[in-house]
């Protein structure tokens, strides 16, 4: 049994260590926002944050998290759609088919987070998550638009 | 301790309604219920409308990013006059069209279809739906109907003014007999269609509600994970389950057909490792020796075949080409490609001695049906579909093999839900793959650098041989001319040679092939354009006017290259060390036009800097959402020529996940500037076309920026280092 914290609260999850937090997350605790697309942290389908810091949950074990370390979710981002991310993406109607969105929206939040005003090279660096529907001139402009530039 | 029981509940809770999600898409059967209650009046078959105004417009195609969905709904909310503000969607089930003849008709999501094919019927469907509620107010007040007007979802009777809402009237409406035949509005008078409006399903893709396949959760279901064999061909052996039995969560190990084994557990990472951990013995078959040089190979060797099957003919064109003053030849090859949808392949499933239901993200609902019925052994009555969000199709999720397979699944655990999901890499080694061809192409000009003949010789696969043979004209497959047909719908080639010959020598691989985003137009827009591109030079004429020669009698698609020439400042100095390309190509119902600005770094490095495309779809209903598709075309399109291809190996692809098969990244994408040109005049595709286009701009480009000929992709093979 592992205990995580998640959203703000704590969540005892009862599986194998090596399971990855990725399935613990969707499977366990029910949350399943945050998306599989390779299991190899290639594409970014499964980011969240983790103490801050944007995370490819797929290649992250249970059994390596403490349980201070402050994980959040796609769920967990805002309470009501409300985070400047969120509200630049319905703005510009960024997602297509929406499956990469919800780690595209945590790596750009963990990206204002760090850096309120990011250049297109800060955006190219930080933002190597994979989209096959093609929505990258819309997450560039969404992030340019919450960060007010 | 308390916070954990919280925490259960919450997740119980959560567990709940991910349920109740998918009871309402599924269980409920929401129309008929809903009518026997006269809860939601159905108006008609498109529309429902609630007491206090929603509007429910019934989709039935399929949303998979395309957007099909708000532009579906916006061609049936113009006609009905609706408030746009209080419009929704929902599915109906394909069992449902089966049971009611089918009154919502084609489901199948593919070929850029979704509007171009069905706008009249939906528009029909709004039409009646609106003539119904007029009628209904003017029987409730006693006045003629000609006296009534709609408009944002209030009837007005005009002398006096009094109006009503659709919402009060919706109920009396729905008894009222469907009118046959309605008038449909000119696009002149349109305010919805044609309008940037806001997609419908965009909120619940920012918060993690949005619930796909993968997502689905039923009450006491299990997890599977599945292996076919590797190798096309060949089949499972044996398997040795109690090896896995007591891993943690496993509940069964079952052979799911002839080629796949699946482990069924509590949880899907469980399932996974345990299959990981199965020693599975398989008999590769009779490709087990195929490889990408033997494929090649047999492609090879069509290109110089007797036999062939004809595309498009005009004139003489080998004795054209024979007695030309200048004779050009260049053969070029496209590989095999995987969809490599960002939502891996799955179905849950329900088997029942009574009744099979499937839940599913599927490109053709009335397909995924066939399968689940097939699969089933029950009749067609008890057995249903209901469909999800994909998370990507592409024409990978037009096929319904694992929709087949949760079923097999579900027999094996009568009365359990079972959820099957591939890994990445059974999604990459099981796909139904981008055709591979080759094409020989020899060009003859004479003196004064006129295209007098052309001889396009196609070597390769045929999709509809492998997925539709039934489809094939005396053995020839119509769909490898896409884009070189001499008219239709899928065509017509662009340019007027007086001498022509387009041929095709089916070479068929055991690698399966499929219809994937673009399909033969992306191969096909390559050939001809970067040939014509490779003539124009060879006869010293620029590219632009090389082409405008042979466009006399092809207005429309000289109209959208002249546009992205114009955009991309053709015939102007290229900005310091880029340089441009240009192509164009009819299919998909639809004339494209891309023109692109590229630089090659002295290292051999390929920036695209900026592409500026040109679409004639005819009609735009969304010009927001046809802008996003050619962005994304071009995405789609571009990690193709740059990075993918599957190669083969003892007959099983190579590459299993994307760090062999790499998609394009942000930091890789061009600005793109989208022109419509809607001519008014016909109902063309948009989801497709461009893909076409953005690969031989840019590899025309590339030859203007270097002086070096890629023909063959994907690009990262190149070598375009400067010496």
């Amino acid at each position: 049994m592992a205990s995580l914290n998640v959203n703000g609260r704590v969540v005892e999850i009862d599986a194998h260590p090596d399971t990855p937090l990725l399935w613990a997350l969707r499977e366990q605790a029910g949350l399943t926002g945050t998306k599989y697309g390779c299991g190899i942290a290639q594409c970014g389908a499964c980011t969240v944050h983790i103490d801050g810091e944007p995370v490819r949950s797929c290649s992250i074990t249970l059994g390596s998290l403490g349980a201070n370390q402050k994980i959040v979710t796609i769920e967990g981002l805002s309470p009501d759609v409300s985070h400047p991310i969120q509200k630049a993406w319905l703005e510009l109607d960024v997602p297509q088919c929406g499956y990469c969105q919800s780690g595209m929206i945590m790596a750009a939040a963990a990206l204002l987070a760090r850096k309120p005003k990011p250049t297109d090279a800060d955006i190219d660096e930080a933002m190597t998550n994979i989209c096959r529907c093609g929505t990258y001139n819309r997450v560039r402009a969404g992030i340019k638009l919450a960060a007010g530039i | 301790m308390a916070d954990n029981a919280v925490i259960s509940r919450r997740s119980l809770l959560k567990a709940s309604a991910a349920a109740a999600g998918a009871f309402t898409l599924g269980f409920s059967i929401p129309f008929t219920a809903a009518e026997a209650q006269g809860a939601t009046p159905e108006v008609n078959a498109w529309v429902v409308i609630h007491p206090d105004d929603r509007i429910v417009v019934r989709i039935a195609r399929s949303e998979m990013g395309q957007g099909t969905l708000t532009g579906l709904a916006q061609l049936v909310a113009e006609e009905l006059e609706a408030d746009w503000s209080k419009v929704s969607w929902e599915y109906p089930t394909p069992g449902e069209n089966l049971r009611r003849n089918r009154v919502w008709r084609n489901f199948s999501t593919g070929g850029s279809r979704g509007i171009r094919e069905s706008h009249q019927y939906v528009r029909e469907g709004g039409a009646a739906a609106r003539i119904m509620l007029v009628q209904a107010a003017a029987k409730e007040w006693g006045v003629p109907e000609g006296e009534c007007r709609a408009a944002k979802s209030v009837i007005t009777h005009t002398p006096t003014g009094r109006t009503v809402t659709y919402g009060k009237v919706a109920a009396a409406a729905a008894k009222l007999e469907v009118p046959k035949e309605v008038k449909l509005k000119p696009a002149s008078e349109w305010t919805i269609v044609g309008k940037p409006v806001k997609r419908l399903d965009t909120v619940d893709k920012l918060n993690g509600k949005q619930v796909y396949g993968a997502d689905i959760k039923l009450p006491g279901m299990l997890n599977a994970a599945i292996k076919a064999c590797p190798v096309f061909g060949g089949t499972l052996v044996s398997f040795d389950a109690a090896k896995v039995m007591g891993m943690p969560g496993v509940k069964k190990v079952v052979q799911v057909d002839r080629r796949s084994v699946a482990v069924i557990a509590d949880h899907w990472w469980q399932a996974k490792t345990a299959l990981d951990a199965l020693p599975i013995t398989w008999d590769n078959g009779p490709h087990a020796s195929a490889s990408s040089e033997t494929i090649a190979a047999t492609l090879r060797e069509g290109l110089d075949a007797e036999q062939a099957f004809e595309g498009n003919k005009a004139g003489d064109a080998k004795g054209a080409i024979a007695s030309a003053a200048k004779r050009v030849e260049a053969t070029y090859s496209y590989p095999f490609q995987n969809h490599a949808c960002m939502e891996p392949m799955n179905a849950t499933a329900l088997w029942t001695p009574e009744k099979c239901e499937v839940w599913c993200p599927t490109q053709n609902g009335e397909s995924a049906l066939a399968a689940a019925i097939e699969a089933s052994g029950h009749p067609a009555a008890k057995c249903d579909v209901y469909k999800v969000h994909l998370g990507g199709g592409f024409g990978r999720r037009g096929r319904s093999d694992y929709v087949t397979q949760a079923v097999l699944i579900a027999k094996q655990m009568p009365g359990t839900p079972v959820k099957l999901l591939w890994s990445r890499e059974e999604d990459m080694l099981q796909g139904t793959y981008h055709p591979i061809t080759m094409a020989r192409m020899v060009g003859g000009l004479d003196k004064d650098g006129n295209l007098v003949g052309l001889h396009m010789r196609i070597s390769g696969q045929s999709i509809l041989s492998g997925v539709n043979p039934q489809g094939l004209q005396n053995g020839r497959d119509p769909v490898v001319f896409q884009g070189l047909n001499p008219g239709g719908q899928e065509g017509p080639f662009g340019y007027g040679i007086p001498n022509l010959l387009i041929d095709h020598a089916m070479r068929n691989p055991h690698v399966p092939p499929g219809f994937w985003r673009g399909v033969n137009l992306n191969q096909n827009a390559i050939y001809v354009e970067c040939f014509m591109d490779e003539l124009a030079h060879a006869a010293g004429i620029d590219p632009l006017e090389f082409r405008r020669r042979l466009m006399k009698n092809t207005p429309k698609h000289l109209a959208v290259l002249e546009a992205v020439a114009k955009g991309i400042g053709w015939g102007s100095p290229a900005a310091p060390g880029t340089a441009k390309g240009l192509a164009q190509i009819m299919g998909f119902g639809s004339y494209v036009a891309a023109a692109a600005e590229v630089s090659v770094s002295n290292a051999g490095e390929i920036k695209v800097h900026r592409i500026v495309a040109a679409t004639n779809p005819g009609h735009v209903v969304n010009p927001d959402q046809v802008a996003a598709q050619v962005e994304g075309s071009f995405v789609y399109g571009l990690s193709a020529a740059f990075h993918q291809e599957c190669t083969v190996k003892n007959g099983r692809i190579v590459e299993e996940n994307f760090d062999t098969y790499p998609a394009m990244r942000i930091n890789e994408m061009p600005k793109v500037e989208s022109i419509l040109l809607p001519s008014g005049d016909f109902w063309g595709g948009v989801g497709e076309p461009t893909i076409a286009v953005a690969a031989p701009a840019v590899m025309n480009a590339i030859f203007a920026a270097t002086g070096k000929r890629v023909r063959s992709l994907p690009l990262k093979n190149a070598d375009l280092r400067r010496a």
